[in-house]
């Protein structure tokens, strides 16, 4: 069931009425019959692996948990008799306990998500190998069904188990209440990938009719609507008629299929989390932000800051700082700062624990060779930048670059530089990209952009005016936020003001939305994750 | 307390840790400061900080990274 569907809204209806009559302690039971119901119209046979998962993390974390109450216990009761070399081996086997049930956590639910996910991405590698060396055989790919969302409920459940491992959340003992942690459906297709510590509080919690929460709620998922439906969808088929044809538009193309590939994933993937919030807070919930005016960002780094903030810190959180202080990485520091000199020797680690990050980074968003370049693109951007810093540096001190200006150039050289990465993403094959890329720095088609031949991307003029339009006012309510949240601002106004506020964008969505001749409205791009 | 000073002035000789009570919540201090901290620090105290321990609350300070140190010690 897509969030773009008619069907969606009536399933929302029908959940938004039956939540505030029902009695409030039944609310958290009557989100997940529904949760679970939106994820039986996905696919039924799902339903198992979504199951397989939530069983079994929570049995885990339960145990680890156990565990940990037991050694407390046993520590504090013999306290007195205990000598330091008791407690410790106390402290070491209960420990090789809990290690043994987050180790079978993490490995059967990545397991399945390894299987389902990469399995024909290997086998099409192993026969490139073997037609490589001159082999006739092939295996054959699995006709395996990727359950939706997987990859965000996996790691989000996953996060859970190593909180509790970590001693930074207590268990929940709730198996059902658990069930609603895992398959929450406003954030179960694309994220954010929310903690317990920061969800579970407002998840479970009695929530009143409040006018004003619903309200706000009801506008987020406006916005996004008009994100996804007037902005990413109209793009689309821009994004589509350029790479589907990319023989045909190089040079300039690629340029105009950057920016447009740019604002449609923007539109699309900020759009979809402001449903999903905007669904969240209607129902009294608080999720995450996963985004922070990304578009504003000075450097890579910054941008992924603030770009799916939620996936970002999990990366960094549950796979680069184990990596980086665990103790053979800790004993690889010690030898490269010795060989290598300080300077080198202490960024080596970090840049091998980032590249495992990046790698990571890359297969999660699509199990083939694009995705895997497209994340280690980043990471070398990354490193380099790291590495040059000090030039940076020095060269801002020397001539005193910090104006508005050169901010102003730092946005756009970002923004460039995300955009040309992105184009792995966009065209879905390496070779393609490095030619298209290629392609842009000889081009000699720039009159392209002015002499009516973008109209010829299936795009009308109209098309184009109402994505200027849309662009635009994306950037001024970007701009306002830096203020502190629109709503408000506009919920202070006179009634007349929001209406014709709510209500212009109401019909801005109705008219200029998917609903228009010649659209459909598509998955968002976050789905196939 | 000294030595934790200058490991900190090393790494960001532009802040002042006295003072400074939100290092990470201010993105004064970033992953890769953290991790590179984490290597001076494990190997000037001899202890083991591990990924568990690295949460804002143990890093937004001089004060509370010392008192994060001062624990490690103690558990040996």
């Amino acid at each position: 069931m897509l969030f773009t569907s008619y069907g969606f809204i009536g399933f929302l209806a029908v959940l938004f009425l039956l939540y505030y009559i029902c009695p409030r302690k039944c609310q958290w039971a009557l989100l997940l019959a529904f949760s679970y119901c939106f994820y039986f119209l996905a696919g039924a046979e799902y339903v198992v692996f979504l199951c397989v998962t939530t069983v079994t993390i929570w049995f885990a974390a339960c145990r680890i948990e156990d565990s940990a109450d037991r050694q407390a216990a046993y520590l504090k009761e013999h306290k007195a008799e205990l000598s330091r070399e008791e407690k410790k081996a106390c402290k070491d086997r209960l420990k090789k306990v809990r290690l043994g049930w987050i180790l079978a956590g993490i490995l059967l639910n990545i397991g399945i998500l390894a299987v389902l996910k990469y399995t024909n991405f290997a086998i099409a590698n192993i026969n490139g190998l073997l037609g490589a060396f001159g082999q006739t055989g092939r295996l054959s790919f699995l006709n395996l069904a990727l359950p939706l969302g997987i990859s965000f409920y996996t790691f989000q459940a996953v996060g859970y188990l190593i909180d509790v491992y970590r001693g930074t959340v207590r268990a929940q003992r709730n198996p059902f209440r658990f069930a609603l942690f895992v398959s929450f459906f406003p954030q179960l297709v694309q994220g954010p990938i929310s903690r317990f510590g920061d969800l579970s509080e407002s998840l479970y919690a009695e929530h009143p009719f409040d006018a004003r929460t619903v309200s706000f709620g009801l506008q987020r998922i406006l916005w996004g609507y008009f994100k996804k439906m007037v902005i990413a969808d109209r793009m689309l088929v821009g994004v589509n008629a350029i790479i589907h044809d990319a023989d045909a538009c190089q040079g300039a193309y690629v340029l105009v299929g950057m920016f447009f590939y740019a604002c449609e994933l923007y539109a699309d993937f900020t759009g979809g989390i402001d449903i999903t919030i905007g669904i969240a807070q209607t129902l009294g919930i608080t999720l995450q932000e996963n985004f922070e005016r990304p578009f504003f960002s000075k450097s890579l780094k910054e941008y992924w800051r603030r770009w799916h903030i939620s996936m970002g810190t999990w990366f960094r959180d549950y796979i680069f700082y184990p990596i980086s202080v665990c103790r053979p990485m800790q004993k690889f520091n010690k030898f490269s700062r010795r060989r290598l000199g300080e300077n080198l020797g202490k960024r080596l680690p970090v840049y091998l624990s980032s590249f495992v990050v990046w790698f990571a980074t890359g297969i999660w968003h699509g199990a083939s060779w694009n995705f895997i370049a497209w994340g280690l693109g980043n990471w070398a951007v990354l490193m380099v930048s790291e590495t040059l810093e000090p030039l940076y540096d020095r060269f801002h001190q020397r001539f005193g670059a910090g104006g508005k200006a050169y901010r102003a150039f730092e946005i756009v050289r970002t923004f460039l530089l995300v955009s040309a990465l992105r184009t792995f993403d966009c065209y879905r094959s390496v070779p393609v990209t490095f030619r298209m890329l290629g392609s842009l720095l000889t081009a000699r088609n720039w009159n392209i952009l002015w002499d009516g031949s973008l109209l010829g991307l299936g795009l009308s003029l109209l098309d184009y005016g109402i994505l200027a339009a849309g662009v635009i006012l994306l950037l001024t309510v970007s701009l306002a936020q830096r203020r502190g949240s629109v709503r408000e601002r506009i919920a202070a106004k006179p009634y007349p003001v929001r209406f014709v506020l709510w209500y212009g964008l109401f019909l801005a969505v109705l008219l200029a939305g998917a609903y228009g001749i010649g659209y459909d409205a598509s998955q968002f791009i976050y789905n196939q994750f | 307390m000294e030595e934790l000073m200058e490991i900190l002035q090393d790494l960001h000789p532009d802040v002042d840790f006295e003072t400074e009570e939100h290092l990470v919540d201010d993105k004064i201090l970033d992953s890769f400061d953290i991790v590179s901290l984490i290597a001076e620090i494990n190997e000037n105290f001899d202890i083991a900080i591990t990924a568990r321990d690295i949460l804002p609350e143990n890093f937004n300070s001089a004060k509370a990274l010392y008192a994060l140190i001062q624990r490690l010690e103690e558990e040996g």
